[in-house]
């Protein structure tokens, strides 16, 4: 961040050893790298994308082609994960449900990132009667529990997936507000701020070119992580029958199928909630690193 | 401690009006008209019936008028009537409550035993494989869909082992599965946290100092250690009780089982206002309650807050 870089005349800078400034992602990824959890964890996240994305490629079905002759039979050679109750092929479908997944956990947490730190950075930035606004509005919205904030968007748009997509959006709003907030208290008071203020730059400048990277790097941890509890949510809602809607190959959606048929056919369950907890283990893995990466109290 | 009290009710009051005015705005927040809205899913109505339930709803006042008749009534316990089964929502959530809080109190007490439990172990015994272990179920738990869970435990115990009845009903042994499937991903959380909490005291000098005087390990662990760790517990708790509570919607129907959460549903799926907005307000009150107690608490724990 060159804004965070000593200037040669200042008499610290002369002082300091003769070493060349690092970016602060530079040693982030340097730790990352002796993280074998976070590593784990982006290796499966890169083998989910790349399969989400060649999966017209590598599915070995359609996955909405129906064959009633091969309903609920078991895995096999010709069908590695079974079929469900109209014969499609599980496997393909998981791969399919894959592209859905990923796009709910984005779309989710960049709906909540983006209104959650714009209203966290104006709150902190402005104060007074804004900031007590805008805090007690995100007070209203803490004071609906986990998922029934996003039920209670359901209600008034609708199910559907691209509704829940947008619930489960708002939902995570909150959290960055609270986050963005709290550290652009501390970052406003800094003298770089000042010096931004004092040369004349506007408010936007100061709020997008010199609080808002350092408010980033928390953000970015919890949006991670974001994405992993938008997926559980999103999956959720999907088997309570208010997301994506039959024939979709939703992995929540096809638990509810499932289980109508949890005593004769096994892997109808098993199968898309393993793609589900995987999904979701491999982003908290590789959060918690980001986390650990990203946070100077523990970087050796 | 009176003046703290005071404090944190004269809190509370914005965040329920706020709740109430939201609540009321579902109605109208929802795209086109509600009551039409509302129809769709029974294929639709004649004018009459819609101009009919248009008055029932009051929906042809202006907007005030329409809250301040609806808070009213709710501060009366009238919640309107269901618009399918035209039972009265308050009664249905009277109903259904019970259930869904037997169930939530279960989840959470496990999760809070088992969570403290491996959180102490893995503390006690850190950087060994017992830690590790612990810390891969932490990990599961919290990456876990609590729906896949519940329907692994009916398949695994219920149907495979058949230890339990898989049949809906509210007993005792038929809480065991439910409670079990809700409050794991909870006793994760609780049990990283005492964890890294119970890590961070075992350093402080009084603990040093207890060992020193010939205090036995156990004794040091339960005793000093355990309880000052335990402060960020209690709001964790909290926490986690209001996710509890919302979570109980999906494990009630995986267990097919009475409450709160399925009548919730239902309702959605119905696009039965009245019945939803009952239950949504319900719930977010009592969460907003529970919070308020764990407030308390935790002043009442932690001295240094009353007099922050």
């Amino acid at each position: 961040m060159a804004s965070s870089t000593l200037n040669p005349a200042h008499p610290l800078a002369r002082e300091a050893p003769a070493r060349r400034p690092q970016s602060q992602w530079v040693m982030v990824f340097r730790q990352l790298r002796r993280n074998r959890g976070a590593l784990v964890g982006l290796a499966i996240i890169i083998f989910m994308v790349i399969v989400a994305f060649a999966a017209p490629l590598i599915a070995p079905y359609d996955p909405l082609e129906q064959v009633v002759a091969d309903a609920l039979k078991p895995p096999s050679p010709e069908h590695l994960f079974g079929t469900d109750d109209v014969g499609r092929d599980m496997l393909s479908r998981i791969i399919y449900g894959g592209q859905i997944t990923l796009r709910v956990g984005l779309i989710s947490v960049t709906i909540a990132g983006t209104i959650g730190t714009l209203l966290g950075i104006i709150a902190g930035f402005y104060g007074g009667w804004l900031d007590t606004l805008i805090m007690r509005l995100i007070d209203i919205l803490l004071a609906f529990p986990g998922l029934l904030l996003a039920l209670t968007i359901i209600a008034i748009l609708g199910p559907g997936l691209f509704n829940v997509m947008i619930a489960v959006g708002i939902g995570g709003i909150p959290s960055y507000t609270r986050v963005a907030r709290g550290t652009t208290l501390t970052v406003r008071e800094r003298d770089y701020v000042m010096s931004g203020r004092v040369t004349g730059c506007s408010d936007l400048r100061i709020m997008f070119r010199y609080i808002l990277p350092n408010v980033l790097p928390p953000l970015i941890v919890l949006a991670t992580v974001g994405v992993a509890g938008a997926i559980l949510t999103a999956a959720g809602l999907s088997f309570l029958g208010l997301g994506a809607q039959p024939p979709t190959p939703e992995w929540g959606s096809m638990l509810t199928n499932g289980r109508t048929y949890l005593r004769q056919a096994w892997w109808f369950t098993m199968f898309p909630g393993l793609a589900v907890m995987v999904t979701v283990l491999a982003i908290n893995m590789f959060g918690d690193g980001l986390r650990d990466a990203l946070d100077p109290k523990l970087r050796r | 401690m009176t003046r703290y009290i005071l404090n944190r009710l004269a809190l509370t009051l914005p965040v329920i009006l706020g709740v109430s005015i939201l609540v009321f705005s579902m109605l109208h927040l929802v795209p086109g008209d509600p009551v039409t809205a509302m129809f769709i899913e029974s294929g639709g109505a004649s004018k009459e019936q819609i101009e009919q339930v248009r008055h029932l709803l009051g929906l042809d006042q202006p907007l005030p008028v329409q809250y301040w008749n609806w808070l009213v009534k709710v501060t009366q316990g009238n919640l309107g009537e269901s618009i399918i089964t035209k039972q009265s929502v308050a009664e249905l959530i009277v109903q259904n409550f019970p259930s869904t809080i037997q169930l939530t109190v279960a989840g959470l007490g496990l999760a809070v035993l088992l969570g403290i439990l491996l959180g102490i172990i893995a503390a006690i015994k850190h950087n060994s494989w017992i830690d590790n272990v612990t810390m891969v179920i932490g990990t599961l738990g919290v990456s876990m869909p609590s729906f896949w869970l519940g329907l692994l435990l009916i398949y695994t115990f219920g149907i495979q082992l058949r230890w339990v009845p898989i049949t809906a009903g509210s007993d005792l042994r038929r809480l065991a599965l439910p409670a079990i499937a809700l409050g794991f991903s909870a006793a994760a959380i609780i049990a990283r946290l005492v964890r890294s909490s119970l890590l961070e005291v075992l350093q402080e000098d009084y603990i040093r100092t207890a060992k020193a005087k010939g205090v036995r390990y156990p004794i040091v662990v339960v005793r000093h250690a355990l309880r000052n760790s335990l402060i960020p517990v209690v709001t964790v708790v909290g926490l986690q009780f209001g996710g509890l509570l919302s979570g109980a919607v999906i494990i009630e129907s995986v267990f097919a089982r009475q409450g709160i959460g399925r009548l919730l549903v239902g309702a959605l799926q119905a696009r039965d206002f009245p019945l939803a907005q009952g239950c949504v307000l319900f719930v977010a009150l009592v969460y907003v309650f529970v919070n308020l107690v764990v407030d308390l608490l935790y002043a009442f724990i932690d001295p240094r807050i009353r007099y922050e």
